[in-house]
């Protein structure tokens, strides 16, 4: 019996979590169709978010372009398709790697700063400063970083395929030894536009979900310096489980056929 | 006429524990109530539910006579560009400048133009004691005393015409306190607005308050003019205002 209890509350406790989540959404998004907007702000959010993830996110795909084409040139040499790496390349870092990757190295940087922000404002009662002066703290600090996060991630995903492929490039054409012009066409050969326009959605929707966490975790962060902690740490750990979640399912929205 | 503010019968609780427990109280315009109690008494929260940043359980909260108690955003919104407040904290913006700060709500609020809020601004700081040199820092750089001026100059930027400061001389030398002190009653004499003080300290609260109230365990004990707070033959109130340990407030300790 106790534990058909312990199970119970477990389960109100999930609920009354994702119920409060739901409103927060729906509060901040109406908040952010609803004027007053804030250019200010989100032209600051743009830059943080887009502008200064870019060495990480641009290292990231590099990496993983380069050992994209090894693995797969491996792969492929055992059954003497090594022909099909720069598809390979460029199919992984579109569809996949280059959204989910870049989705994560934000999360960590942006996701952690933007909890940590808000939430010291919190605690400091900088948010309720806000409404005594008449401004919508929704307005004011959440809606500017969701634009922020839904428009700059995929400009960030779009980068990083880009250098993920001269990844993969480099290392095909200096260490594997394919002709150049071969690896270039052979990129182009297979690849549709579905393949990075999924990968953009994705980057849309994972930047709108490292936005909320963050906020929603720093908005609610309570009790002082530990508080501010706890927050940022949920705030990347439930990014980064939503991201790997919602890339399965747009995956599947995409090419379950 | 109507009072300016307007509380009765509010009750406010957290889970089981009482915080308010039946506030009433009316506040004519132009005067200054200043609440005493001791720390947990329920003073931040009373001043944080006619603000509308906390929602009390039952009773009535009217501004200039309009019920405030469950007000839309907007309306809220509306009704608190009425407000100034001088947070404990200071509560300062860290990411924007001192001027920033100050101009926040004429910037955001008012939609007033940058170099006109700018102006607006350097005056406020000049008002509270502070050269223009000062408002190109951030608040970070600012030793206490001068957050609690800029927090000051924020508070009163938009010339509100009720004003609440949230325990404004603690954590400050006493001579730094006392010029806080000086400063509050000229600009709440100078804007003529009706103001609402929460403190545990006495010298303070003499010499601001027209009216004082003592708050324990959610309750109004005492309300009466500042000058009768030593005649006030209330037992709670000498204890408070002599700093006694003995007396009927007994602090849970564990012994």
């Amino acid at each position: 019996m106790p534990l058909v209890a312990a199970a119970g509350r477990l389960f109100l406790t999930f609920l009354a979590a994702a119920g409060r989540l739901t409103a927060f959404t729906a509060v901040a998004v109406s908040n952010a169709f609803l004027p007053p907007s804030y250019p200010r702000q989100i032209a600051r959010q743009m830059f943080e978010i887009g502008y200064l993830s870019l060495p990480v996110v641009g290292l990231t795909a590099i990496f993983t372009g380069m050992v994209l084409a090894l693995q797969s040139h491996t792969g492929f040499a055992r059954f003497a398709a090594e022909g099909a790496v720069a598809t390979v390349v460029v199919l992984s870092m579109t569809r996949e790697l280059g959204p989910v990757l870049a989705g994560l190295m934000v999360a960590g940087r942006v996701g952690a700063a933007m909890a940590a922000e808000i939430g010291t404002m919190r605690v400091t009662e900088q948010i309720d400063a806000l409404t005594t002066l008449s401004t919508n703290p929704y307005k004011y600090l959440i809606a500017p970083r969701l634009i922020a996060g839904l428009l700059m991630l995929p400009l960030l995903v779009l980068v990083a395929d880009v250098i993920g492929v001269f990844g993969g490039y480099l290392i095909g054409t200096y260490k594997l030894g394919f002709n150049p012009a071969t690896y270039i066409s052979r990129t182009w050969e297979f690849l549709e536009p579905v393949d990075v326009f999924s990968g953009l959605v994705k980057a849309a929707v994972f930047g709108f979900l490292i936005s909320l966490m963050g906020c929603y975790h720093g908005f609610h962060s309570k009790g002082g310096a530990q508080g501010v902690g706890a927050a940022t740490t949920t705030a990347v750990v439930s990014a980064s489980i939503l991201i790997l979640t919602f890339n399965y399912i747009i995956t599947e929205l995409f090419f379950a056929r | 006429m109507t009072p300016k503010i307007q509380l009765t019968d509010v009750h406010k609780s957290f889970g089981p524990k009482k915080v308010l427990d039946g506030i009433t109280v009316d506040l004519p315009a132009g005067q200054s109530l200043v609440v005493i109690g001791g720390s947990g008494s329920g003073k931040s929260v009373l001043l944080k539910c006619i603000l509308g940043l906390m929602r009390p359980e039952t009773g009535s909260i009217k501004i200039d006579g309009e019920e405030v108690v469950g007000l839309p955003q907007r309306e809220r919104e509306r009704v608190l560009r009425k407000f100034g407040m001088l947070f404990q904290g200071g509560a300062l913006f860290d990411s924007l400048t001192v001027w920033e700060n100050v101009a926040f709500g004429l910037i955001q609020g008012q939609r007033m133009r940058r170099a006109e809020a700018r102006e607006r601004a350097l005056a406020k700081l000049a008002a509270v004691g502070l050269a223009a040199d000062v408002a190109e820092l951030w608040p970070a750089e600012l030793s206490g005393g001068m957050q609690k001026r800029v927090a000051l100059a924020r508070a009163i930027a938009s010339e509100p015409e009720i004003i609440f400061f949230d325990e404004p001389t603690t954590g400050l030398d006493p001579i730094m306190a006392d010029v806080i002190n000086n400063l509050i009653v000229d600009c709440v004499k100078q804007l003529g607005a009706t103001t609402i003080s929460i403190t545990h300290d006495m010298h303070s609260a003499r010499k601001i308050a027209d009216r004082m109230a003592m708050i324990y365990k959610g309750r109004l004990t005492w309300v009466g003019p500042a000058a009768e707070i030593d005649a006030s033959g209330n037992p709670y109130v000498d204890q408070f205002i002599h700093g006694r340990a003995e007396g009927p407030i007994t602090m849970e300790l564990r012994r």
